[in-house]
């Protein structure tokens, strides 16, 4: 039994667990708001809320409905945009009415309940927020600027909105209808039913583990739907961050936007925003997952690349047995995997970075955002007065797996940074790779754009040494 | 006046095809398609699929009762395939079950083996091997043989321009059930609901009449819906007609991509000559269309093609010559523009080429070349309030042209890896559909005893704000307030062998028959007002702010008590006006007339800023000066603007679509085909509305707004072209759209590998 609340309805339904979220909303609740364009997490139509309770409150977040398993809105408050609308127009609505923000409308619910997000969750309301909060949903007709002028209007209208009770507020302007304050109190309720009758499903009898979903439900849409699934969202081992004895250690089961809100991983990373940024939408970044994307063997996942460079290692567990394995031993070929289909990728761990510690990660993609990269690459390098004693490169999209560059790597180990050497690295590091053309370029686009990457990261990290013309 | 539609649709309350409550005993569709591009089809076995559980019937084009024929123009097109299958996705198979993922499990267990057969996907190659749709055609003018031996300067290239997909967020899709006596009804999500009432009468082999379309709205269009609507109205509809059970049938993202056809790539050669004064003085280019795998709306394309080949600039000898090819994709469609961004986007690189050879920037020859009133189209016609150099010279003036000069120019010399480039785009784009006899349109308004009003078109509603522009045709001849009206459904039972929604003509032609219909009732009103209060002859009579004025005063008479009192009066209060554009003919026979009631004008500044490390880039800002008559909405005008401007870069930058050479798409879903996202639009769009001269055949004077707006975004090819020059002065990067990040990093560095 799945129970969760959906506006203002109790549901428990025994559908199955890995029914789009969005079928049940269309199709049994018959909620037809909610708006299907893709069915692949890349247009934002159906886009919807989930309320989760943390800490005595809810928190709110926009998913792409078409990819969350219906199990994953177990214990949640979903919200679509019929649990939005008041008699009156709310001031989200009002301000895309008033500028013209839509065209046909078929998009325009995903952009309404992504703002709505945005009004409710958003503390330090800034347009570039407010524009942030729109960049899962695609328009084909207006060109987006009618939008970003709705959101400046009611980025004006939120600066009165009080800190200490944003919730009787946001009720108060008319954002959202008076039930919601009741929620936090309901789903506590519904949580505590909820654990009187878990009952999982037996190790031997799961077809698929599924995280966010937001990669398992694409590649395998019809099957996992059929299939007795088990989620790990819910796993409590899975989640978290934290800091230890100079490393971090992060829970398999953090979201990439989790990842993106842990105080830990912007202290060691500055530009952490900028990178993530660059990963997918709010709403894929909202469900998406460490290990998920370390697990479905993207040779272009972001979060891998990353991690690759930062040299991480994952803890592997099945049953009582935990094991330790550097990630980039984790992949063997093409969506091979150095693990059981039923290992858990329960955490990962990696150093924090250090004062000489450099980082960086670049990703090149047809379209800047909401686009699998090209070419992706970090690396992370320790130097000392210009030398280098620890180097780890790694690029996705230039071979059948993430790629550890283990010879690029070893070559820069003891060197100066100099054009002259960086030069000698972006010729060996083409000797590491063996791209592809596909729809995401050609293998010689693909080669060279590697090179201007590798020469992207020194030209980043050390500005004074490094220019553009030296290199090129 | 803001959309309608507006206040349902930010609460999701408005109805589009998947919204309409299905029936009880509802079947869904699913299409099995060929897996192949070119091939005999040797076996098809459905034994497998039939024993799915759910599976109600498979039905192939054997099943069909009347015609397998849905070819718009030419009847080349099967519905379902027969012994052969011409491109990857044609449709060869609809399973019809209790559920969709029924249907779509059983189609898993379709075997179908076929024998493969060569595959074309280049136009050039079509040419070659001798496949075309229909014959070549010319537009001549002038003699270019003579001139190009008189020029200074003849400067020969070739220009490609890519496909682009519609994207329309809205899948295709229809709805259909039986009415009675062997009559259907269908709900379809569809640009031109009689091409879908003509087609499935074909296929059914039945009356036209026994066949009701209703559209309600679409989810975007674009032209995608246009013709390519048809086969899913028409599939649902046999499904029905075989099953006597309602049919649903709503393609999912990958087989709408996969099976329908896209705006057409295109490949050129031009020849362009100039004299000493650097006026263009013979222009010849041959057009290679990609048709795909049938003629669908090709024909008109190509000729669209034609009428835009030398877009905003006078060229007094032209020879354009344009051949449609077969080749093995999907049948290729109308899409925003038609034809005419193609054949622009190749008179805009023979100008860059040339700039280039001459060591002089493009704007000096665009500048120089444009059109005036009275220069003579290649087609025949004589311009008339030609607005060309008005709004190229209002933009210069009103965006200070010469200080952004200044400013890319100075930021270039500052920046080695960060490259601005700078583009002008001038457009010029003809109003009509260029076959005249579509140029017809019919609205039936009836007044309601109440006072209220519904309006009846052959319009459809995709976003554009058609069903807006109506009312308020309406709500103005009427003199009442708007709140009264409602725009209804587009239907066949009410408005019957309607043109489709397209040519940026659909407010023009329907919103004057909404005039003539409204005009009717209004003078039909006024008499009765006469009669009743016995006023004498010639007294002026006005209905306005829903008063009766008589002689300039009001009379105790407001709008409900005189519809009332007409009623009973035995007056009609139903009009059903019809409409045909005045002033236009054109004769193919020798390509000569006066095709276009109209033309649209407009001048955009686009500029481009290129990361030359990375070859990724952005638009910094968009500025338009815009020929659109006197305005009737300016809040849905500039939508069109910001909309199509968009939509026109995305064709020019990111949106590419590819093929291997087996004919399989590869960029098959939205993350592989990435049309414009928030980010990725210009930081700034800045559009001015000129208001220009009012043209009689525009509705209300306001220009038609729907296509012309896309033409801007081919100014973005040529800003990211500067900005690769800025950065390599020797570059002379092909003319080949879209210039994706790909093309931009390759261009930047040429002799990487080499
Ligand atoms: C629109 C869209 C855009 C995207 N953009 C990007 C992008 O820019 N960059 C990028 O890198 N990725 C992108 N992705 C891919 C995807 O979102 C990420 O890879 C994400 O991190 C996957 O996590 P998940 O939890 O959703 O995986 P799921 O779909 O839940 O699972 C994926 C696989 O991992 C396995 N798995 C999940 N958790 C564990 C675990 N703890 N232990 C072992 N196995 C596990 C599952 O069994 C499954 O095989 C995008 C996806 C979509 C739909
Ligand atoms: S339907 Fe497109 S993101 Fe869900
Ligand atoms: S309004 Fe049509 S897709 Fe956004």
């Amino acid at each position: 039994m799945t129970r969760f609340i959906l506006n203002q309805q109790s549901i428990c339904t025994n559908q199955p667990p890995g029914l789009p979220l969005l079928d049940f909303i269309r199709y049994q609740q018959h909620l037809k708001g909610t708006k299907i364009g893709c069915r692949e997490g890349d247009c934002g139509a159906c886009t919807v809320l989930v309320g989760s309770l943390e800490n005595g409150h809810v928190t709110y977040r926009s998913v792409t409905s078409c990819l969350m398993p219906l199990a994953n809105a177990g214990g949640k408050h979903i919200v679509t945009v019929e649990g939005l609308n008041l008699p009156e127009l709310s001031p989200v609505q009002k301000a895309i009415v008033e500028e013209n923000g839509t065209q046909c409308g078929f998009c325009t619910v995903g952009f309404v309940v992504s703002l709505s997000g945005f009004c409710i969750s958003e503390k330090a309301p800034t347009v570039q927020k407010a524009i942030a909060a729109m960049d899962g949903n695609i328009c084909r007709c207006t060109g987006y600027k009618s939008l970003e002028r709705a959101a400046g209007k009611l980025v004006t209208n939120l600066q009165e909105k009080s800190a200490e009770n944003a919730m009787r507020w946001l009720v108060e302007n008319n954002f959202l209808p008076a039930y919601f304050p009741e929620i936090p109190q309901r789903l506590e309720s519904l949580q505590a039913e909820e654990a009187a009758e878990t009952v999982g499903i037996p190790e031997e009898k799961v077809a698929y583990y599924i995280a966010g979903g937001t990669d398992l439900l694409v590649q395998k849409p019809e099957t996992v739907q059929l299939s007795a699934v088990k989620v790990l969202t819910r796993e409590t081992g899975l989640k978290g961050i934290s800091s230890d004895v100079g490393q971090i250690i992060i829970g398999g089961g953090t979201t990439v936007e989790e990842l993106r809100q842990s105080p830990e991983m912007q202290a060691a990373f500055p530009e952490l925003h900028q990178y993530v940024k660059l990963v997918s939408s709010t709403q894929i970044r909202n469900m998406g997952t460490v290990a998920g994307n370390f697990a479905n063997a993207s040779p272009i996942g972001d979060l891998t690349i990353c991690f690759l460079a930062l040299n991480a290692t994952v803890f592997i567990r099945k049953n009582e047995h935990l094991r330790e394995l550097p990630l980039r031993e984790l992949y063997l070929g093409y969506k091979q995997l150095a693990k059981d289909p039923d290992e858990i990728i329960e955490k990962i761990a990696f150093d924090i970075p250090d004062a000489n510690t450099h980082f960086n990660f670049e990703k090149v993609s047809k379209r800047t955002h909401l686009d699998i990269a090209s070419v992706n690459s970090a690396i992370r390098l320790k130097t000392e007065l210009n030398v280098i004693y620890e180097a780890h490169f790694s690029a996705g999209g230039v071979g059948p797996v993430p790629k550890y560059l283990n010879k690029t790597s070893a070559f820069l180990l003891g060197k100066e940074i100099e054009p002259a050497t960086l030069k000698e690295a972006s010729e060996i590091l083409q000797t590491e790779i063996a791209p592809i053309s596909d729809a995401r370029g050609s293998e010689t686009y693909k080669r060279l754009l590697l090179r201007q990457l590798f020469f992207a990261h020194f030209l980043k990290l050390f500005p004074e040494t490094i220019t553009a013309e030296n290199l090129l | 006046m803001r959309n309608i539609d507006a206040l349902n649709h930010v609460r999701g309350e408005s109805v589009y095809l998947d919204d309409i409550p299905v029936r009880q005993g509802t079947l869904y569709a699913w299409v099995f398609s060929s897996p192949v591009a070119h091939g005999r089809i040797l076996n098809l076995d459905l034994s497998e699929a039939e024993k799915m559980p759910g599976v109600v019937k498979i039905f192939t084009a054997q099943d069909i009762p009347g015609q397998n024929q849905i070819g718009g123009i030419i009847p080349d097109e099967p519905l379902l395939a027969e012994s052969e299958v011409h491109f990857w996705g044609q449709p060869v198979a609809v399973l019809l079950a209790e559920t969709e993922l029924q249907a779509r499990l059983a189609s898993h267990k379709i075997q179908i083996e076929i024998e493969k057969l060569p595959v074309i996907t280049e136009p050039r190659d079509a040419h070659k091997a001798g496949k075309l749709i229909m014959p070549p055609r010319t537009f001549t003018l002038g003699n270019t043989e003579t001139a190009f031996a008189g020029c200074e300067y003849v400067f020969e290239g070739n220009a490609e321009s890519g496909g682009q997909e519609h994207l329309y967020i809205e899948t295709q899709g229809a709805y259909a059930y039986v009415k009675e006596n062997g009559s259907f009804y269908v709900a379809s999500s569809t640009q031109g609901p009689t091409a879908v009432q003509r087609h499935a009468a074909v296929v059914l082999g039945i009356s036209m009449s026994k066949i009701e379309v209703d559209v309600m709205r679409l989810g975007g269009g674009f032209g995608g819906k246009e013709d390519q609507a048809t086969p899913w109205a028409v599939m649902a509809l046999l499904g029905t007609a075989l099953t006597k059970r309602p049919v649903k049938l709503a393609l999912h993202r990958p087989e709408d991509m996969r099976m329908t056809g896209k705006r057409h790539p295109y490949s050129s050669d031009f020849k362009i000559g100039f004299d000493k004064e650097l006026r263009i003085q013979a222009y010849e280019v041959t057009f290679y269309q990609n048709a795909g795998a049938a003629a669908d709306l090709s024909p008109a394309v190509l000729e669209r093609t034609l009428f835009h080949c030398t877009n905003s600039y006078f060229i007094p000898n032209v020879k354009a010559t344009a051949y449609s090819c077969k080749t093995n994709l999907p049948p290729n469609t109308a899409f925003r523009g038609f034809g005419g961004p193609q054949g622009m986007f190749v008179i805009e690189s023979a100008l860059a080429h040339a700039a280039e050879k001459l060591g002089l920037e493009t704007w000096e020859l665009q500048e120089k070349n444009l059109l005036k009133d009275g220069d003579e189209f290649p087609y025949g016609q004589i311009t008339e309030g030609c607005e060309a150099q008005n709004c190229w010279q209002t933009a210069a003036e009103k965006y200070d042209l010469p200080k952004l000069r200044e400013e890319i120019a100075a930021f270039n010399q500052q920046h080695k890896f960060l490259k601005k480039g700078l583009a002008l785009m001038p457009i010029c784009f003809g109003i009509s559909f260029t076959k005249t006899a579509m140029n017809q349109s019919r609205a039936l308004v009836h007044i309601y005893q109440d006072g209220s009003v519904g309006v009846s078109t052959g319009a459809v509603e995709m976003g554009q704000g058609v069903n807006t522009k109506m009312l308020q045709v309406a709500a103005t001849v009427l003199g009442i307030d708007p709140n009264r009206i409602r725009i209804e459904t587009t239907n066949t039972t009410r408005v019957a062998n309607t043109s489709p929604s397209a040519a940026s003509a659909t407010a023009d032609l329907n919103g004057k028959a909404v005039q003539m219909a409204c005009e009717a009732l209004r003078e039909r009103l006024k008499l009765h007002i006469a009669i009743q209060l016995d006023l004498p002859e010639n007294t002026p009579i006005e209905i306005q702010d829903e008063q009766v004025w008589v002689a300039g005063k009001t009379v105790e008479l407001p709008w409900e008590k005189l519809v009332f009192s007409a009623y009973w009066s035995r007056i009609s209060l139903s009009e059903n006006a019809h409409y045909a554009t005045p002033e236009i003919h054109f004769n193919p026979a020798i390509e000569k007339g006066h095709p276009f009631a109209y033309h649209v004008y407009g001048t955009a500044l686009v500029t481009a800023t290129v990361d030359c490390l990375r070859g990724t880039y952005e638009f910094d800002s968009v500025k338009i000066a815009h020929d659109f008559g006197s305005s009737m909405n300016t809040n849905v005008d500039l939508g069109q603007i910001e909309g199509g401007l968009v939509q026109g870069i995305g064709w020019m930058t990111l949106e590419e679509l590819l093929f291997n050479p087996e004919g399989r798409l590869l960029s098959n879903a939205l993350s592989t085909y990435k049309v414009p996202d928030i980010y990725a639009v210009p930081k700034e769009i800045a559009v001015h509305f000129m208001a220009t001269q009012g043209i009689k055949l525009a509705i209300f004077g306001s220009k038609a707004v729907g296509e012309p707006p896309l033409m801007y975004g081919i100014g973005a090819y040529f800003a990211l072209r500067n900005a690769i020059k800025a950065f390599r002065l020797e570059a002379v990067p092909r003319f080949s759209a879209p210039m994706t990040p790909e093309k931009v990093l390759l261009n930047l560095y040429p002799d990487f590998g080499t």
